[in-house]
Protein backbone atom coordinates (compact mmCIF):
# COMPACT_ATOMS: atom_id res chain seq x y z
CA UNK A 1 0.00 0.00 0.00
CA UNK A 2 1.28 3.41 -1.01
CA UNK A 3 2.00 5.70 1.93
CA UNK A 4 -0.51 8.52 2.31
CA UNK A 5 1.04 12.00 1.96
CA UNK A 6 0.22 14.11 5.00
CA UNK A 7 -1.16 17.06 3.03
CA UNK A 8 -4.12 15.12 1.59
CA UNK A 9 -7.74 15.22 2.73
CA UNK A 10 -10.24 12.48 1.93
CA UNK A 11 -13.87 11.93 1.15
CA UNK A 12 -15.61 8.87 2.57
CA UNK A 13 -16.09 7.82 -1.05
CA UNK A 14 -12.27 7.50 -1.36
CA UNK A 15 -11.36 10.64 -3.33
CA UNK A 16 -8.37 12.62 -2.12
CA UNK A 17 -7.96 16.40 -2.33
CA UNK A 18 -4.81 18.47 -2.07
CA UNK A 19 -4.90 22.26 -1.69
CA UNK A 20 -2.11 23.65 -3.84
CA UNK A 21 -0.14 26.82 -3.07
CA UNK A 22 -2.13 28.85 -5.58
CA UNK A 23 -5.42 27.83 -3.93
CA UNK A 24 -6.57 25.24 -6.47
CA UNK A 25 -7.53 21.72 -5.38
CA UNK A 26 -6.09 18.62 -7.07
CA UNK A 27 -8.31 15.53 -6.91
CA UNK A 28 -7.67 11.82 -7.34
CA UNK A 29 -8.79 8.49 -5.92
CA UNK A 30 -7.00 6.82 -3.03
CA UNK A 31 -4.53 3.98 -3.34
CA UNK A 32 -7.01 1.89 -1.36
CA UNK A 33 -9.73 2.67 -3.93
CA UNK A 34 -7.56 1.68 -6.88
CA UNK A 35 -6.61 -1.59 -5.18
CA UNK A 36 -10.28 -2.38 -4.60
CA UNK A 37 -11.17 -1.62 -8.21
CA UNK A 38 -8.35 -3.65 -9.73
CA UNK A 39 -6.72 -2.95 -13.10
CA UNK A 40 -8.18 0.25 -14.49
CA UNK A 41 -9.00 0.21 -18.18
CA UNK A 42 -10.76 3.51 -18.75
CA UNK A 43 -11.10 6.97 -17.25
CA UNK A 44 -13.82 9.39 -18.24
CA UNK A 45 -12.72 12.94 -17.48
CA UNK A 46 -14.75 16.10 -16.98
CA UNK A 47 -14.14 19.04 -19.33
CA UNK A 48 -12.09 22.08 -18.40
CA UNK A 49 -14.55 24.88 -17.68
CA UNK A 50 -17.22 22.57 -16.21
CA UNK A 51 -18.68 23.76 -12.94
CA UNK A 52 -18.86 21.01 -10.35
CA UNK A 53 -20.71 20.74 -7.04
CA UNK A 54 -19.08 19.21 -3.98
CA UNK A 55 -20.35 15.65 -3.63
CA UNK A 56 -21.44 15.34 -7.27
CA UNK A 57 -19.97 12.85 -9.72
CA UNK A 58 -17.78 14.42 -12.37
CA UNK A 59 -15.50 11.61 -13.57
CA UNK A 60 -15.69 7.82 -13.95
CA UNK A 61 -13.00 5.23 -13.40
CA UNK A 62 -13.57 1.83 -14.90
CA UNK A 63 -11.76 -1.41 -14.14
CA UNK A 64 -12.09 -4.88 -15.56
CA UNK A 65 -14.71 -5.63 -12.93
CA UNK A 66 -16.42 -2.37 -12.00
CA UNK A 67 -17.11 1.21 -12.92
CA UNK A 68 -17.10 3.85 -10.24
CA UNK A 69 -18.05 7.52 -10.17
CA UNK A 70 -15.50 10.00 -8.91
CA UNK A 71 -17.05 12.76 -6.76
CA UNK A 72 -15.66 16.23 -6.44
CA UNK A 73 -14.69 17.08 -2.84
CA UNK A 74 -15.19 20.81 -3.49
CA UNK A 75 -17.44 23.05 -5.55
CA UNK A 76 -15.84 25.13 -8.27
CA UNK A 77 -14.60 25.22 -11.82
CA UNK A 78 -12.51 22.49 -13.45
CA UNK A 79 -9.27 24.21 -14.49
CA UNK A 80 -7.18 21.16 -15.47
CA UNK A 81 -7.65 17.49 -16.29
CA UNK A 82 -5.03 14.76 -16.45
CA UNK A 83 -5.03 14.21 -20.21
CA UNK A 84 -2.54 11.35 -19.96
CA UNK A 85 -5.09 9.12 -18.21
CA UNK A 86 -7.34 8.08 -21.11
CA UNK A 87 -4.32 6.50 -22.82
CA UNK A 88 -2.71 5.23 -19.60
CA UNK A 89 -5.45 4.59 -17.01
CA UNK A 90 -3.08 2.19 -15.22
CA UNK A 91 -1.22 5.28 -13.99
CA UNK A 92 -3.86 5.44 -11.22
CA UNK A 93 -3.01 1.85 -10.19
CA UNK A 94 0.70 2.68 -10.17
CA UNK A 95 0.69 6.09 -8.47
CA UNK A 96 -2.74 7.02 -7.13
CA UNK A 97 -1.53 9.92 -5.00
CA UNK A 98 0.88 11.37 -7.59
CA UNK A 99 0.89 10.93 -11.36
CA UNK A 100 -2.60 9.41 -11.11
CA UNK A 101 -4.32 12.71 -10.20
CA UNK A 102 -7.57 13.16 -12.15
CA UNK A 103 -8.61 16.83 -12.18
CA UNK A 104 -7.99 20.24 -10.61
CA UNK A 105 -10.75 22.50 -9.29
CA UNK A 106 -10.62 26.22 -8.67
CA UNK A 107 -12.82 26.22 -5.56
CA UNK A 108 -15.74 28.58 -4.87
CA UNK A 109 -15.65 28.35 -1.07
CA UNK A 110 -12.63 26.33 -0.12
CA UNK A 111 -12.65 26.51 3.69
CA UNK A 112 -16.28 25.45 3.93
CA UNK A 113 -15.88 22.44 1.63
CA UNK A 114 -12.61 21.26 3.20
CA UNK A 115 -14.20 21.19 6.64
CA UNK A 116 -16.14 18.02 5.91
CA UNK A 117 -13.11 16.05 4.68
CA UNK A 118 -11.08 13.48 6.59
CA UNK A 119 -7.39 13.80 7.44
CA UNK A 120 -5.12 10.84 6.62
CA UNK A 121 -5.45 9.22 10.07
CA UNK A 122 -9.23 9.40 10.04
CA UNK A 123 -9.26 7.99 6.49
CA UNK A 124 -7.02 5.08 7.47
CA UNK A 125 -9.37 4.36 10.34
CA UNK A 126 -12.30 4.42 7.92
CA UNK A 127 -10.81 1.87 5.55
CA UNK A 128 -9.68 -0.33 8.41
CA UNK A 129 -13.24 -0.38 9.74
CA UNK A 130 -14.51 -1.12 6.24
CA UNK A 131 -12.25 -4.14 6.06
CA UNK A 132 -13.48 -5.61 9.36
CA UNK B 1 -31.88 -31.36 -17.07
CA UNK B 2 -35.62 -30.72 -17.31
CA UNK B 3 -36.63 -27.24 -16.27
CA UNK B 4 -39.54 -27.94 -13.93
CA UNK B 5 -39.18 -25.58 -11.00
CA UNK B 6 -41.32 -25.38 -7.93
CA UNK B 7 -42.81 -28.83 -7.49
CA UNK B 8 -45.23 -29.02 -4.58
CA UNK B 9 -42.50 -30.58 -2.45
CA UNK B 10 -40.04 -27.75 -3.37
CA UNK B 11 -42.58 -25.09 -2.48
CA UNK B 12 -43.43 -26.85 0.77
CA UNK B 13 -39.76 -27.08 1.74
CA UNK B 14 -39.14 -23.42 0.94
CA UNK B 15 -42.17 -22.24 2.91
CA UNK B 16 -41.14 -24.38 5.86
CA UNK B 17 -37.61 -22.95 5.76
CA UNK B 18 -38.89 -19.38 6.05
CA UNK B 19 -41.67 -20.27 8.46
CA UNK B 20 -44.63 -19.32 6.29
CA UNK B 21 -47.71 -21.51 6.00
CA UNK B 22 -49.03 -20.55 2.57
CA UNK B 23 -47.68 -18.61 -0.42
CA UNK B 24 -50.60 -16.17 -0.12
CA UNK B 25 -49.28 -15.11 3.31
CA UNK B 26 -46.26 -13.58 1.56
CA UNK B 27 -48.62 -11.01 0.01
CA UNK B 28 -50.36 -10.06 3.25
CA UNK B 29 -48.99 -6.53 3.04
CA UNK B 30 -51.15 -5.78 0.03
CA UNK B 31 -54.61 -4.61 1.14
CA UNK B 32 -57.29 -7.10 0.02
CA UNK B 33 -59.13 -4.31 -1.82
CA UNK B 34 -56.22 -4.01 -4.24
CA UNK B 35 -56.14 -7.71 -5.07
CA UNK B 36 -58.09 -9.29 -7.88
CA UNK B 37 -58.77 -12.98 -8.22
CA UNK B 38 -58.61 -13.23 -11.98
CA UNK B 39 -58.14 -11.01 -15.01
CA UNK B 40 -61.64 -10.53 -16.34
CA UNK B 41 -60.65 -10.22 -19.99
CA UNK B 42 -58.21 -13.13 -20.03
CA UNK B 43 -59.95 -16.42 -20.76
CA UNK B 44 -59.07 -19.52 -18.71
CA UNK B 45 -56.16 -21.68 -19.84
CA UNK B 46 -56.49 -24.15 -22.70
CA UNK B 47 -54.90 -27.54 -23.14
CA UNK B 48 -52.01 -27.92 -25.59
CA UNK B 49 -54.31 -29.77 -27.97
CA UNK B 50 -56.88 -26.96 -27.92
CA UNK B 51 -54.24 -24.23 -28.32
CA UNK B 52 -52.62 -26.03 -31.25
CA UNK B 53 -55.93 -26.36 -33.02
CA UNK B 54 -56.89 -22.73 -32.38
CA UNK B 55 -53.54 -21.43 -33.62
CA UNK B 56 -53.64 -23.60 -36.75
CA UNK B 57 -57.09 -22.23 -37.56
CA UNK B 58 -55.95 -18.67 -37.02
CA UNK B 59 -52.79 -19.20 -39.11
CA UNK B 60 -54.86 -20.66 -41.94
CA UNK B 61 -56.83 -17.40 -42.07
CA UNK B 62 -53.62 -15.72 -43.34
CA UNK B 63 -53.67 -17.98 -46.38
CA UNK B 64 -50.65 -18.01 -48.66
CA UNK B 65 -51.03 -14.81 -50.65
CA UNK B 66 -48.56 -13.57 -53.24
CA UNK B 67 -46.84 -10.82 -51.31
CA UNK B 68 -45.64 -7.52 -52.82
CA UNK B 69 -45.56 -5.55 -49.56
CA UNK B 70 -42.31 -4.40 -48.01
CA UNK B 71 -42.24 -1.17 -45.99
CA UNK B 72 -39.73 -2.39 -43.45
CA UNK B 73 -40.25 -6.17 -43.48
CA UNK B 74 -39.17 -8.16 -46.53
CA UNK B 75 -39.97 -11.62 -47.82
CA UNK B 76 -36.72 -13.34 -48.78
CA UNK B 77 -36.01 -16.99 -49.40
CA UNK B 78 -34.63 -18.63 -46.26
CA UNK B 79 -32.56 -21.75 -47.00
CA UNK B 80 -34.10 -24.79 -45.27
CA UNK B 81 -30.86 -25.50 -43.44
CA UNK B 82 -31.00 -22.16 -41.58
CA UNK B 83 -33.82 -22.92 -39.16
CA UNK B 84 -32.89 -26.61 -38.99
CA UNK B 85 -29.53 -25.51 -37.56
CA UNK B 86 -30.97 -22.72 -35.43
CA UNK B 87 -33.38 -25.19 -33.80
CA UNK B 88 -30.54 -27.36 -32.50
CA UNK B 89 -30.46 -27.47 -28.71
CA UNK B 90 -27.00 -25.89 -28.61
CA UNK B 91 -28.31 -22.73 -30.28
CA UNK B 92 -31.96 -22.67 -29.31
CA UNK B 93 -32.07 -19.72 -26.93
CA UNK B 94 -33.13 -16.12 -27.30
CA UNK B 95 -30.45 -15.04 -24.85
CA UNK B 96 -26.78 -14.90 -24.19
CA UNK B 97 -26.39 -17.27 -21.26
CA UNK B 98 -25.86 -15.76 -17.82
CA UNK B 99 -22.52 -17.49 -17.38
CA UNK B 100 -21.65 -16.30 -20.84
CA UNK B 101 -18.10 -17.59 -21.16
CA UNK B 102 -19.22 -21.15 -20.41
CA UNK B 103 -21.00 -21.08 -23.77
CA UNK B 104 -18.08 -20.59 -26.12
CA UNK B 105 -20.07 -21.73 -29.16
CA UNK B 106 -22.76 -19.09 -28.63
CA UNK B 107 -20.16 -16.40 -28.07
CA UNK B 108 -18.23 -17.42 -31.18
CA UNK B 109 -21.41 -17.21 -33.23
CA UNK B 110 -22.17 -13.72 -31.91
CA UNK B 111 -18.57 -12.68 -32.56
CA UNK B 112 -18.90 -13.87 -36.16
CA UNK B 113 -22.22 -12.02 -36.48
CA UNK B 114 -20.52 -8.84 -35.26
CA UNK B 115 -17.71 -9.33 -37.77
CA UNK B 116 -20.20 -9.75 -40.62
CA UNK B 117 -22.06 -6.61 -39.55
CA UNK B 118 -18.92 -4.50 -39.37
CA UNK B 119 -17.99 -5.66 -42.88
CA UNK B 120 -21.45 -4.83 -44.26
CA UNK B 121 -21.65 -1.43 -42.57
CA UNK B 122 -18.00 -0.41 -42.82
CA UNK B 123 -18.04 0.36 -39.08
CA UNK B 124 -15.37 -0.71 -36.56
CA UNK B 125 -17.66 -2.32 -33.98
CA UNK B 126 -21.06 -4.02 -33.88
CA UNK B 127 -22.95 -5.07 -30.78
CA UNK B 128 -24.62 -8.47 -30.39
CA UNK B 129 -27.97 -6.99 -31.64
CA UNK B 130 -30.94 -5.14 -30.19
CA UNK B 131 -34.69 -5.81 -30.30
CA UNK B 132 -35.60 -4.41 -33.71
CA UNK B 133 -34.81 -1.65 -36.18
CA UNK B 134 -37.05 0.97 -34.59
CA UNK B 135 -35.66 0.58 -31.06
CA UNK B 136 -32.15 0.39 -32.54
CA UNK B 137 -32.72 3.87 -34.00
CA UNK B 138 -33.86 5.16 -30.61
CA UNK B 139 -30.77 3.61 -28.97
CA UNK B 140 -28.58 5.16 -31.68
CA UNK B 141 -30.03 8.61 -30.90
CA UNK B 142 -29.52 8.16 -27.14
CA UNK B 143 -26.00 6.96 -27.88
CA UNK B 144 -25.28 10.02 -30.05
CA UNK B 145 -26.37 12.26 -27.18
CA UNK B 146 -23.92 10.50 -24.86
CA UNK B 147 -21.11 10.78 -27.42
CA UNK B 148 -21.68 14.54 -27.60
CA UNK B 149 -21.23 15.44 -23.96
CA UNK B 150 -23.54 18.35 -23.18
CA UNK B 151 -24.85 18.21 -26.72
CA UNK B 152 -27.80 20.27 -27.94
CA UNK B 153 -30.21 17.37 -27.28
CA UNK B 154 -31.83 17.80 -30.67
CA UNK B 155 -31.76 15.35 -33.54
CA UNK B 156 -32.86 15.86 -37.14
CA UNK B 157 -34.94 13.06 -38.57
CA UNK B 158 -36.17 13.17 -42.19
CA UNK B 159 -39.82 12.24 -42.78
CA UNK B 160 -38.45 9.71 -45.27
CA UNK B 161 -37.50 7.55 -42.25
CA UNK B 162 -40.01 4.72 -41.62
CA UNK B 163 -43.07 6.22 -39.83
CA UNK B 164 -43.06 3.42 -37.22
CA UNK B 165 -39.39 4.12 -36.47
CA UNK B 166 -40.15 7.81 -35.98
CA UNK B 167 -43.02 7.00 -33.60
CA UNK B 168 -40.88 4.57 -31.61
CA UNK B 169 -38.06 7.11 -31.47
CA UNK B 170 -40.45 9.75 -30.16
CA UNK B 171 -41.85 7.37 -27.54
CA UNK B 172 -38.40 6.45 -26.22
CA UNK B 173 -36.58 9.80 -26.30
CA UNK B 174 -39.31 12.44 -25.83
CA UNK B 175 -39.30 12.20 -22.03
CA UNK B 176 -35.51 12.15 -21.92
CA UNK B 177 -35.40 15.80 -22.90
CA UNK B 178 -34.35 15.14 -26.49
CA UNK B 179 -36.09 17.10 -29.21
CA UNK B 180 -36.80 15.23 -32.43
CA UNK B 181 -36.97 17.71 -35.31
CA UNK B 182 -38.61 16.19 -38.38
CA UNK B 183 -37.30 17.55 -41.66
CA UNK B 184 -39.25 17.16 -44.86
CA UNK B 185 -38.23 15.32 -48.00
CA UNK B 186 -38.53 17.03 -51.39
CA UNK B 187 -41.98 16.79 -52.97
CA UNK B 188 -41.18 18.28 -56.38
CA UNK B 189 -38.44 18.24 -58.92
CA UNK B 190 -35.64 15.79 -59.58
CA UNK B 191 -35.01 15.25 -55.86
CA UNK B 192 -38.61 14.38 -54.90
CA UNK B 193 -38.89 11.40 -52.58
CA UNK B 194 -35.73 12.10 -50.60
CA UNK B 195 -34.00 14.89 -48.73
CA UNK B 196 -32.64 17.54 -51.10
CA UNK B 197 -29.15 18.49 -49.88
CA UNK B 198 -29.31 21.89 -51.63
CA UNK B 199 -32.55 22.73 -49.77
CA UNK B 200 -31.07 21.42 -46.53
CA UNK B 201 -28.01 23.65 -46.86
CA UNK B 202 -30.28 26.71 -46.90
CA UNK B 203 -32.09 25.81 -43.68
CA UNK B 204 -31.15 26.89 -40.20
CA UNK B 205 -32.08 24.21 -37.68
CA UNK B 206 -29.84 25.61 -34.95
CA UNK B 207 -27.45 23.29 -33.15
CA UNK B 208 -28.19 19.57 -33.29
CA UNK B 209 -26.56 16.38 -32.08
CA UNK B 210 -27.12 14.10 -35.04
CA UNK B 211 -28.71 13.78 -38.45
CA UNK B 212 -30.48 10.51 -39.18
CA UNK B 213 -30.05 9.32 -42.77
CA UNK B 214 -32.19 6.41 -44.05
CA UNK B 215 -30.64 4.40 -46.89
CA UNK B 216 -32.70 3.28 -48.70
CA UNK B 217 -35.43 5.46 -47.26
CA UNK B 218 -39.01 4.39 -46.50
CA UNK B 219 -40.00 4.88 -50.16
CA UNK B 220 -37.12 2.70 -51.36
CA UNK B 221 -35.40 5.86 -52.64
CA UNK B 222 -31.63 6.19 -52.34
CA UNK B 223 -30.75 9.33 -50.41
CA UNK B 224 -27.76 11.54 -51.33
CA UNK B 225 -25.84 10.07 -48.42
CA UNK B 226 -22.45 11.66 -49.23
CA UNK B 227 -23.75 15.22 -49.34
CA UNK B 228 -25.99 14.72 -46.28
CA UNK B 229 -23.16 13.16 -44.25
CA UNK B 230 -20.72 15.95 -45.07
CA UNK B 231 -23.34 18.62 -44.33
CA UNK B 232 -24.04 17.18 -40.86
CA UNK B 233 -20.36 16.80 -40.07
CA UNK B 234 -19.68 20.40 -41.12
CA UNK B 235 -22.33 21.42 -38.56
CA UNK B 236 -20.42 19.49 -35.88
CA UNK B 237 -23.10 16.79 -35.64
CA UNK B 238 -22.92 13.02 -35.82
CA UNK B 239 -24.47 10.95 -38.60
CA UNK B 240 -26.76 7.98 -37.83
CA UNK B 241 -27.42 5.71 -40.80
CA UNK B 242 -30.61 3.61 -40.89
CA UNK B 243 -29.99 0.79 -43.34
CA UNK B 244 -31.36 -2.43 -44.78
CA UNK B 245 -28.49 -4.92 -44.34
CA UNK B 246 -29.26 -6.72 -47.61
CA UNK B 247 -28.92 -3.46 -49.54
CA UNK B 248 -25.38 -3.04 -48.21
CA UNK B 249 -24.26 -5.90 -50.44
CA UNK B 250 -24.71 -3.55 -53.42
CA UNK B 251 -24.64 -0.05 -51.92
CA UNK B 252 -21.73 1.95 -50.52
CA UNK B 253 -21.09 0.98 -46.88
CA UNK B 254 -22.11 3.74 -44.41
CA UNK B 255 -18.49 3.81 -43.22
CA UNK B 256 -17.65 5.30 -46.63
CA UNK B 257 -20.43 7.91 -46.78
CA UNK B 258 -19.06 11.38 -47.50
CA UNK B 259 -15.55 12.32 -46.47
CA UNK B 260 -15.44 10.56 -43.10
CA UNK B 261 -18.38 8.14 -43.07
CA UNK B 262 -21.42 7.73 -40.84
CA UNK B 263 -20.70 7.52 -37.10
CA UNK B 264 -23.44 5.11 -35.97
CA UNK B 265 -25.37 2.65 -38.12
CA UNK B 266 -28.61 0.91 -37.18
CA UNK B 267 -31.34 -1.03 -38.93
CA UNK B 268 -33.57 -4.06 -38.82
CA UNK B 269 -31.93 -7.43 -39.39
CA UNK B 270 -35.14 -9.19 -40.47
CA UNK B 271 -34.19 -9.48 -44.19
CA UNK B 272 -31.32 -11.77 -43.16
CA UNK B 273 -33.04 -15.11 -42.58
CA UNK B 274 -35.89 -14.03 -40.30
CA UNK B 275 -39.43 -14.95 -41.44
CA UNK B 276 -42.08 -12.21 -41.63
CA UNK B 277 -44.11 -13.97 -38.88
CA UNK B 278 -46.82 -11.30 -38.58
CA UNK B 279 -44.36 -8.57 -37.67
CA UNK B 280 -41.89 -10.11 -35.27
CA UNK B 281 -39.77 -10.97 -33.45
CA UNK B 282 -37.04 -9.41 -35.58
CA UNK B 283 -33.68 -8.04 -34.45
CA UNK B 284 -31.97 -4.66 -34.43
CA UNK B 285 -28.53 -3.89 -35.81
CA UNK B 286 -26.25 -1.36 -34.12
CA UNK B 287 -22.68 -0.61 -35.21
CA UNK B 288 -20.37 2.36 -34.73
CA UNK B 289 -16.91 3.80 -35.10
CA UNK B 290 -14.36 2.65 -32.53
CA UNK B 291 -14.21 6.04 -30.78
CA UNK B 292 -17.89 5.73 -29.72
CA UNK B 293 -17.84 2.12 -28.50
CA UNK B 294 -18.02 3.03 -24.80
CA UNK B 295 -21.33 4.73 -25.40
CA UNK B 296 -22.76 1.77 -27.30
CA UNK B 297 -25.56 -0.15 -25.55
CA UNK B 298 -25.98 -3.91 -25.51
CA UNK B 299 -23.69 -6.87 -25.32
CA UNK B 300 -20.39 -7.03 -27.19
CA UNK B 301 -18.38 -10.22 -27.62
CA UNK B 302 -14.60 -10.00 -27.97
CA UNK B 303 -11.96 -12.50 -29.01
CA UNK B 304 -9.19 -13.19 -26.53
CA UNK B 305 -6.72 -15.84 -25.38
CA UNK B 306 -6.99 -17.83 -22.15
CA UNK B 307 -4.22 -18.53 -19.61
CA UNK B 308 -2.92 -21.38 -21.77
CA UNK B 309 -2.78 -19.19 -24.85
CA UNK B 310 -5.81 -20.78 -26.51
CA UNK B 311 -8.27 -18.64 -28.44
CA UNK B 312 -11.55 -17.93 -26.69
CA UNK B 313 -14.46 -15.51 -26.63
CA UNK B 314 -15.63 -13.28 -23.81
CA UNK B 315 -18.20 -10.55 -23.22
CA UNK B 316 -16.25 -7.32 -23.29
CA UNK B 317 -16.61 -3.67 -22.21
CA UNK B 318 -19.23 -4.78 -19.69
CA UNK B 319 -18.81 -1.68 -17.57
CA UNK B 320 -21.21 -0.02 -20.05
CA UNK B 321 -23.93 -2.39 -18.93
CA UNK B 322 -26.56 -2.45 -16.23
CA UNK B 323 -25.15 -5.22 -14.07
CA UNK B 324 -22.06 -3.07 -13.44
CA UNK B 325 -22.99 0.55 -14.15
CA UNK B 326 -26.55 0.26 -12.78
CA UNK B 327 -28.54 3.49 -13.22
CA UNK B 328 -25.75 5.03 -15.28
CA UNK B 329 -25.53 2.19 -17.79
CA UNK B 330 -25.65 3.12 -21.46
CA UNK B 331 -29.08 1.53 -21.75
CA UNK B 332 -31.58 -0.73 -20.04
CA UNK B 333 -30.78 -3.17 -22.84
CA UNK B 334 -28.88 -6.07 -21.28
CA UNK B 335 -29.60 -8.87 -23.70
CA UNK B 336 -29.81 -9.45 -27.43
CA UNK B 337 -31.97 -11.29 -29.95
CA UNK B 338 -29.77 -14.37 -29.84
CA UNK B 339 -31.98 -16.77 -31.75
CA UNK B 340 -32.62 -14.41 -34.66
CA UNK B 341 -28.99 -13.37 -34.80
CA UNK B 342 -28.15 -17.06 -35.03
CA UNK B 343 -30.48 -17.35 -38.03
CA UNK B 344 -28.97 -14.25 -39.65
CA UNK B 345 -25.41 -15.44 -39.12
CA UNK B 346 -26.13 -18.87 -40.59
CA UNK B 347 -27.99 -17.26 -43.50
CA UNK B 348 -25.06 -14.97 -44.29
CA UNK B 349 -22.57 -17.80 -43.88
CA UNK B 350 -24.56 -20.01 -46.27
CA UNK B 351 -25.13 -17.32 -48.89
CA UNK B 352 -21.68 -15.78 -48.61
CA UNK B 353 -20.96 -12.22 -49.79
CA UNK B 354 -21.74 -13.16 -53.39
CA UNK B 355 -25.04 -14.82 -52.41
CA UNK B 356 -26.22 -11.77 -50.43
CA UNK B 357 -25.19 -9.57 -53.37
CA UNK B 358 -27.31 -11.70 -55.71
CA UNK B 359 -30.32 -11.52 -53.37
CA UNK B 360 -30.00 -7.73 -53.41
CA UNK B 361 -29.40 -7.48 -57.17
CA UNK B 362 -32.26 -9.87 -58.07
CA UNK B 363 -34.63 -8.00 -55.75
CA UNK B 364 -33.72 -4.72 -57.45
CA UNK B 365 -34.17 -6.24 -60.91
CA UNK B 366 -37.56 -7.73 -59.98
CA UNK B 367 -38.80 -4.45 -58.55
CA UNK B 368 -37.75 -2.67 -61.76
CA UNK B 369 -39.56 -5.30 -63.83
CA UNK B 370 -42.66 -4.89 -61.66
CA UNK B 371 -42.50 -1.10 -61.92
CA UNK B 372 -42.16 -1.25 -65.71
CA UNK B 373 -45.17 -3.59 -65.96
CA UNK B 374 -47.38 -1.55 -63.64
CA UNK B 375 -46.72 1.86 -65.23
CA UNK B 376 -48.09 0.49 -68.51
CA UNK B 377 -51.52 0.43 -66.83
CA UNK B 378 -53.33 3.69 -67.66
CA UNK B 379 -53.20 6.15 -64.75
CA UNK B 380 -50.33 4.42 -62.91
CA UNK B 381 -47.05 6.34 -62.69
CA UNK B 382 -43.86 6.31 -60.70
CA UNK B 383 -44.18 8.83 -57.86
CA UNK B 384 -40.47 9.65 -57.43
CA UNK B 385 -37.91 9.65 -60.23
CA UNK B 386 -34.88 8.99 -58.02
CA UNK B 387 -32.98 5.70 -57.94
CA UNK B 388 -34.53 3.03 -55.78
CA UNK B 389 -33.33 -0.12 -54.07
CA UNK B 390 -35.99 -2.85 -54.14
CA UNK B 391 -39.08 -0.83 -53.41
CA UNK B 392 -40.95 1.82 -55.40
CA UNK B 393 -43.82 4.24 -54.73
CA UNK B 394 -46.51 4.43 -57.40
CA UNK B 395 -49.26 6.99 -57.92
CA UNK B 396 -52.61 5.30 -58.65
CA UNK B 397 -55.75 6.73 -60.24
CA UNK B 398 -57.89 5.26 -57.42
CA UNK B 399 -57.50 5.18 -53.61
CA UNK B 400 -54.62 2.83 -52.83
CA UNK B 401 -56.28 1.23 -49.80
CA UNK B 402 -59.23 0.31 -52.02
CA UNK B 403 -56.87 -1.33 -54.53
CA UNK B 404 -55.10 -3.25 -51.78
CA UNK B 405 -58.47 -4.62 -50.71
CA UNK B 406 -59.50 -5.48 -54.29
CA UNK B 407 -56.27 -7.39 -54.96
CA UNK B 408 -56.65 -9.30 -51.70
CA UNK B 409 -59.62 -11.03 -53.38
CA UNK B 410 -57.13 -12.29 -55.97
CA UNK B 411 -54.95 -13.58 -53.12
CA UNK B 412 -52.36 -10.83 -53.69
CA UNK B 413 -50.90 -8.46 -51.09
CA UNK B 414 -50.55 -5.44 -53.37
CA UNK B 415 -48.30 -3.34 -51.17
CA UNK B 416 -48.69 -0.64 -48.53
CA UNK B 417 -50.99 2.36 -49.07
CA UNK B 418 -49.06 5.52 -48.20
CA UNK B 419 -52.01 7.90 -47.76
CA UNK B 420 -52.50 7.32 -44.05
CA UNK B 421 -48.96 8.29 -43.04
CA UNK B 422 -48.34 10.70 -45.93
CA UNK B 423 -51.69 12.31 -46.86
CA UNK B 424 -49.92 14.75 -49.20
CA UNK B 425 -48.88 11.85 -51.44
CA UNK B 426 -52.52 11.09 -52.30
CA UNK B 427 -53.37 7.70 -53.79
CA UNK B 428 -49.90 6.24 -53.51
CA UNK B 429 -48.89 2.59 -53.12
CA UNK B 430 -45.50 1.26 -52.01
CA UNK B 431 -44.62 -2.01 -53.76
CA UNK B 432 -41.71 -4.41 -53.45
CA UNK B 433 -40.67 -7.49 -55.43
CA UNK B 434 -37.85 -9.43 -53.80
CA UNK B 435 -35.87 -12.28 -55.38
CA UNK B 436 -38.74 -14.60 -54.41
CA UNK B 437 -40.97 -13.27 -57.23
CA UNK B 438 -40.99 -14.82 -60.70
CA UNK B 439 -41.95 -13.21 -64.00
CA UNK B 440 -45.24 -15.12 -63.81
CA UNK B 441 -45.90 -13.67 -60.32
CA UNK B 442 -45.24 -10.15 -61.59
CA UNK B 443 -47.53 -10.71 -64.60
CA UNK B 444 -50.27 -12.01 -62.30
CA UNK B 445 -49.94 -8.90 -60.10
CA UNK B 446 -50.04 -6.56 -63.10
CA UNK B 447 -53.09 -8.30 -64.59
CA UNK B 448 -54.94 -8.15 -61.27
CA UNK B 449 -54.04 -4.47 -60.84
CA UNK B 450 -55.21 -3.69 -64.40
CA UNK B 451 -58.58 -5.33 -63.68
CA UNK B 452 -58.94 -3.44 -60.41
CA UNK B 453 -58.23 -0.10 -62.05
CA UNK B 454 -60.28 -0.73 -65.19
Amino acid sequence: MQEIPGDLKFMKSHEWARVEDKGTVTVGISDHAQSQLGDLVYVELPSVGDHVQAGNACAVVESVKAASDVYSPVSGEIVAINEALPDKPETINEDAFGEGWIFVVKPDSLAEDMEGLLDPDAYVELIENEEH
Amino acid sequence: MPFIPHSEADVGAMLKAIGVARIEDLFDEIPPALKIDALAKVPPGLSEMDVTRLMKERAAMDGTPLNFAGAGAYEHHIPAAVWAIVSRGEFYSAYTPYQAEASQGTLQLIYEYQTMMTRLTGMDVSNASLYDGATALAEAVLMAERCMKKGPRRVLVPRSVHPAYRKTLHTIVALQDIEVVEIDFAHDGADAGGVDPAWLAKQDFGAFTALVIPQPNFFGVLEHVDALTDWAHEKGALVIGVVNPVSLAVLKAPGQWGRTGADIVCGDGQPLGVPLSSGGPYFGILACKQEYVRQMPGRIVGRTTDLDGREGFALTLQAREQHIRRAKATSNICTNQGLLVTAATITMAMLGPEGVRRVAANSMANTRALRDKLVKIPGVRVLFQRSCFHEVALALPKPASEIVERLAHDNIVAGVALGEEFPELGDALLVCATETKTTADIDRFAASMARALA
